[in-house]
């Protein structure tokens, strides 16, 4: 202890002092404050950057889900529509084929109608024909073949024969 | 192929060990008188040792011996400044490194055990029983050898700093040059020492006390490792002040909650009457304990760095106290391996005042809510 004090002086103690404390409030004023300033502002800026760079984050992320969304709704849509269009083109067939069987139906109907009236007309003018035929022919056998009555008899068997065939 | 190199340098040893014996008993052959010869030089060396640990009054690189015997010093004088009767103004060369009377406007001075004592133009000193002189001492305020490094340190830290603080605005907030090397010191220092001894809120008033401090130390701490060696913090009125400093910005920065703890410890845990036995002994502890804890610092400091300097030099003292290669190759080896340790030391010991006088300012700081808990139970 007597060493310690014996070994103090007072003239270091004293620049020590003066010196210390010019260089405290010197670089206080010069370095210290700019100095942790521009490492408060940087590390701000980090942060700041951080936390927007977060922030672009979620919103692409919310962007992204919104797109999801909306792709998922469009794909829907265009599901519920192409279902529609095949079930009104389904429905527009069916109904155009039933018509046209109706149609159909009704054409071959009055065809056959046509038809069987046409058959009746020739039939009946065929009758008729026959008729003026037969008539003709009985005329002519009747003129001719009178006096035989065998043979007349075998020429109306004869005639009629041909008739019945024809 | 290890063991082979081990092996070698054993052989290399023990030969030279055969080499150191034998010079030895060289020795022996001499006269007597050699033994007295080598008495005076460990007495020498224990002086140098010693002497290197002080201040001085000069600048003095190095000294040898001129081959007529004289001694030569190399370095450089610092101005003397003294108030005895007026100021005092001369050049330390006056005193020839304290070998003769230095003379200024008809006063004498003489340095003694280093330090500076009037006398007469013979420069006679009285001495009391106990060799301690009894002349007048003028108040000194010499700017010596340590206050010569301090005043570097302080320009070296300004020039450094004040351009590690430009280069940020230049940079556009980026630090560039030599002074980047200390950012990361800075960011330790403020977020590994002050904000969680201090706390957040507080802290940024502590921060030019505790980087000037930390750098000042560590810088001083290093030079004192450099060939000039100077033991500038293990000097003990720099670590004094140094201490003041934190002891004044303690006291001086207390919170009401800072003193209601030193002189009213318990509370409202205890009703008056409980505590005047009690306080009888408390606050004289506490008292004592806003002294020691500074106290502590300045010691701590001061003998780290002078059992430093002690070891290193008394390493470096086997070169010359066992005279062979193998003194000097042991004591290279051991001082290079000190050397080492030292420089850690340097760094730790700022570390340690830094981070102990910031536990102080948040001690001193602290705002605690223990007026709401103490309500509360």
């Amino acid at each position: 202890m007597e060493k310690l004090i014996n070994e103090f002086s007072l003239g270091l103690f004293f620049w020590q002092t003066l010196l210390f404390i010019a260089l405290l409030l010197l670089l206080r004023k010069f370095a210290w404050k700019p100095i942790l300033n521009a490492v408060n502002e940087r590390e701000e800026g980090i942060r700041e950057a951080l936390t927007s760079a977060e922030n672009a984050r979620k919103e692409m992320q919310n962007l992204n889900a919104d797109n999801e969304k909306l792709l998922k709704e469009a794909r829907a849509e265009r599901d519920s529509m192409m279902k529609d269009a095949r079930e009104i083109k389904e429905s527009m067939l069916t109904e155009a084929k039933d018509e046209a069987k109706a149609e159909a139906g009704k054409i071959i109907a009055s065809a056959q109608a046509t038809i069987q009236s046409e058959k009746q007309a020739a039939i009946a003018e065929i009758k008729s024909q026959v008729a003026e035929l037969s008539i003709g022919i009985a005329e002519k056998v009747v003129r001719k073949e009178l006096a035989n009555d065998k043979d007349q008899s075998q020429l109306i068997e004869q005639l009629l024969k041909e008739v019945t065939i024809s | 192929m290890q063991r082979k190199t081990l092996l070698k340098i054993l052989i290399l040893f023990l030969v030279l060990n055969v080499v150191h014996v034998n010079a030895q008993h060289e020795d022996e052959h001499t006269e007597s008188s050699e033994l007295s010869l080598k008495e005076s030089q460990k007495l020498e060396r224990k002086e140098y040792i010693q002497h290197h640990l002080l201040d001085s009054y000069d600048f003095n690189l190095f000294s040898y011996k001129k081959d007529n015997g004289e001694k030569a010093h190399v370095g450089f004088p610092l101005p003397i400044i003294l108030w005895d009767n007026g100021l005092q103004l001369f050049s330390s060369s006056k005193f020839h490194h304290g070998e003769t009377v230095a003379e200024n406007n008809g006063n004498y001075y003489k340095i003694d055990h280093n330090k500076i004592y009037k006398t007469d133009a013979s420069g006679t000193i009285n001495y009391d029983d106990h060799h301690h002189a009894i002349n007048d001492k003028p108040l000194d305020f010499s700017f010596t050898k340590g206050a010569f490094m301090i005043l570097l340190t302080c320009i070296l830290m300004f020039l450094l700093f004040t351009s590690l603080a430009k280069s940020y605005v230049k940079n556009g907030g980026i630090s560039k040059g030599f002074g980047r090397l200390f950012e990361p010191v800075v960011l330790y220092i403020r977020d590994d020492i002050a904000i969680p001894n201090i706390g957040e809120k507080k802290y940024k008033r502590y921060m030019p006390y505790l980087l000037t401090i930390f750098f000042f130390i560590w810088f001083l701490n290093i030079f004192g490792l450099t060939p000039l060696g100077v033991n500038v913090t293990g000097n003990i009125a720099v670590t004094v002040a140094l201490a003041l400093l934190t002891f004044l910005i303690t006291n001086f920065t207390g919170t009401k909650d800072y003193w209601k703890h030193i002189f009213d410890p318990l509370g409202d845990t205890l009703p008056w009457f409980g505590k005047i036995p009690l306080y009888i002994i408390l606050i004289p502890i506490e008292l004592l304990g806003i002294i020691i804890k500074p106290f502590s610092l300045l010691i701590r400091l001061y003998a780290n760095m002078q059992a430093g300097h002690i070891v290193l030099m008394s390493l470096i003292g086997l070169m010359f106290f066992f005279k062979s290669w193998f003194g000097s190759t042991l004591s290279f080896g051991l001082s290079f391996a000190i050397s080492l340790i030292e420089v850690l030391v340097a760094l730790l010991q700022a570390y340690i005042f830094t981070m102990l006088s910031a536990l102080y300012f948040g001690f001193a700081a602290e705002e605690h809510e223990h007026h709401d808990e103490a309500s509360a139970h």
